[in-house]
């Protein structure tokens, strides 16, 4: 800190600090704070705030458990708050995606890191970034005039002959789900190729070969030598695939039907169509208290820093 | 053995970029469909009535306006925050540093929706109406922090001899910083204000909460491809995509010459060598 001040003077060394508190105060910790106060006030017409009703509670909250409804889990009838329902299907369909996205990337990052020839490796990256540039409204869109019931892939699939007729994707096939999780990994895949593809290239060429020659088989090699390399890199790439996911607004909206909600559009209905702003600010509290658990279990599974996370 | 496994691995490569680009290029062709809804099947005949009423929609070209505006002020704003805090970061060590990171990371990993919501409430309480500087606030936020990790790296190679040497050596303190710092940033500033451009013209969660009443070309899309949806908003997509191929098309160019340069530069260089050697 003296070391600021002898290099840049006390002029510079204050504007820097007052930039950086501007930044973390005005634009990072007040606002939370507020979010997590409002959270706690009863949404109240303009007159009526600071008056005898406007009292602390748990009420925003508890909203969350409310409304029970059935719940179809693999077969098993549950009751369970809408609420909450769609909370653990988000958390859900995003892990799926996340695993989705990494059983493609990792054999494509190995491959630009290890296998293809530096020369044309720019270039093979270049075209990688392209679709990275086009918007994310874009890419879920592109989707949906895909999957469309009359759409270009059921035109093809019953041209086959591989179906009978045509599909409504988006309600889903598996899952209600189908359609957004085809969407998320298609957004997302590639912020989980890079970290693994960064990792990877990092690993000395000659510990592939010692494996090898000392007669690991294929598979081997990636399990021992490759994969435990990675680990930051998966561990970046997940948790970033995963907050991307379970934070999209897009994708859901885009290409979600009405059996799938997104917590993100719960959050969205009650602050922009019923104007609670305050219930929105408790269910976006649950989604900081998500984050983070997310942010800690990475850490704790994959052993690796914040800022192996955070790159 | 090796060949059967780099024939899959070019294999897949190709298969993945299929996967990439094919739903955009359906996209893209859409656009050229006299069909009312955007599809490419059935196909009723080539148009160019939609790129047409795209040029002709107002709302489109303010809403266009308001993004390049948010993403320069996003720029001017992110970018000296975050050198700063890059600067005052790595002059730290220990506790407070690993706290003072930990906070700066933290919006990166927050949902956007979260980061637009807060913005909105704090700034309601301090009676500033939503709108588009909101969303500039917001994104800054978390953009910010893309721009101090680049800084934070660049910074690892820079000697801070130099400016210990140009102190000795009578330059003032704000000398020191635009002679000696500055230059040595400017890469990772260059690279910071391109990544925050970029991240601002993309961003959607955070404008939404934030914007108000107005428009930018993201919220625009998503009210398009939900509500009513005319292929309109194929052409403008189509549009996009190209711009975007042009882009990477000359960035290729550029370093596909400047690498042949700096072969022939090493040939060069091997020659002379070679004739000193005779």
């Amino acid at each position: 800190m003296e070391d600021l001040f002898r290099r840049y003077g006390h002029t510079l060394t204050f504007a820097f600090m007052a930039l950086v508190a501007f930044w973390l105060l005005a634009l990072v910790i007040l606002p939370n704070l507020t979010l997590f106060e409002a959270s706690f006030r009863p949404y109240l017409p303009v007159t009526e705030i600071g008056g005898p009703k406007d009292t602390y509670s748990l009420d925003n909250y508890a909203k969350f458990l409310r409304n029970p409804s059935p719940w179809n889990v693999f077969g098993i009838e549950l009751q369970a708050p809408l609420n909450v329902k769609t909370f653990l299907s988000t958390i859900f369909y995003s892990t799926i995606a996340t695993f989705i996205t990494f059983a493609l990337s990792y054999p494509l990052a190995y491959y630009l890191a290890k296998v293809v020839q530096p020369k044309s490796l720019p270039t093979m990256i270049l075209l990688l970034f392209i679709p990275l540039w086009v918007s994310e409204a874009l890419r879920a869109f592109a989707w949906y005039i895909i999957l469309t019931f009359n759409g270009p892939l059921n035109a093809v699939l019953v041209g086959i002959g591989l179906l009978e007729k045509p599909i409504r994707w988006q309600q889903g096939v598996l899952t209600g789900y189908d359609a957004v999780v085809i969407g998320l990994v298609y957004s997302y895949v590639l912020f989980m190729m890079f970290p693994i593809y960064g990792s990877i290239q990092s690993l000395d060429r000659n510990q592939i070969e010692a494996s090898e020659d000392l007669g690991a088989k294929w598979w081997q090699t990636h399990w021992r030598v490759i994969l435990p390399h990675a680990k930051p890199g998966i561990a970046s790439g997940s948790v970033m695939v995963f907050m991307l996911s379970a934070g999209s607004l897009l994708v859901p909206s885009v290409l979600g039907s009405t059996n799938s909600n997104w917590f993100t559009q719960t959050i969205q209905q009650w602050m922009l169509e019923s104007q609670d702003w305050n219930t929105g600010a408790a269910y976006s509290f649950l989604y900081i208290l998500l984050c983070t658990v997310v942010v800690a279990l990475a850490m704790w599974l994959f052993k690796v820093k914040l800022s192996d996370i955070a790159k | 053995m090796h060949k059967t496994r780099n024939f899959l691995f070019n294999l897949y490569f190709g298969l993945f970029l299929l996967y990439l680009f094919l739903p955009l290029a359906i996209m893209g062709g859409a656009a050229f469909n006299n069909n009312k809804l955007p599809s490419v099947y059935p196909w009723k005949g080539f148009t160019m009535t939609w790129f047409q009423q795209l040029l002709a929609d107002q709302v489109m070209w303010t809403s266009f306006r308001n993004t390049i505006l948010v993403a320069l002020a996003v720029v001017v704003i992110a970018v000296p925050i975050g050198a700063a805090a890059a600067i005052l970061i790595n002059s730290i060590s220990g506790r407070v540093r690993a706290a003072l990171y930990g906070l700066m990371v933290a919006p990166i990993l927050m949902p956007g929706a979260v980061i637009g919501i807060s913005t909105l409430l704090f700034w309601n309480k301090a009676s500033i109406p939503p709108g588009l500087h909101l969303s500039v606030l917001g994104q800054v936020s978390y953009i910010a922090a893309f721009v101090m990790l680049l800084v934070l790296a660049r910074l690892q190679s820079f000697d801070s001899s130099l400016e210990e040497a140009a102190l000795d050596l009578g330059a003032s303190h704000a000398q020191v910083v635009r002679r000696i710092l500055l230059p040595h940033l400017y890469p990772a500033l260059g690279a910071g204000a391109a990544i925050a451009f970029f991240q601002s013209i993309e961003n959607f969660n955070v404008t939404l909460f934030t914007r108000g009443t107005s428009n930018t070309l993201t919220v625009y899309v998503f009210s398009k491809v939900r509500s009513g949806i005319t292929p309109t908003i194929n052409a403008l997509a189509l549009l996009l995509i190209l711009m975007t191929l042009v882009m990477a098309t000359v960035y290729e160019v550029r370093r596909r010459r400047l690498a042949k340069v700096e072969a022939a530069r090493e040939a060069e260089g091997r020659r002379a060598a070679a004739l000193e050697e005779l």
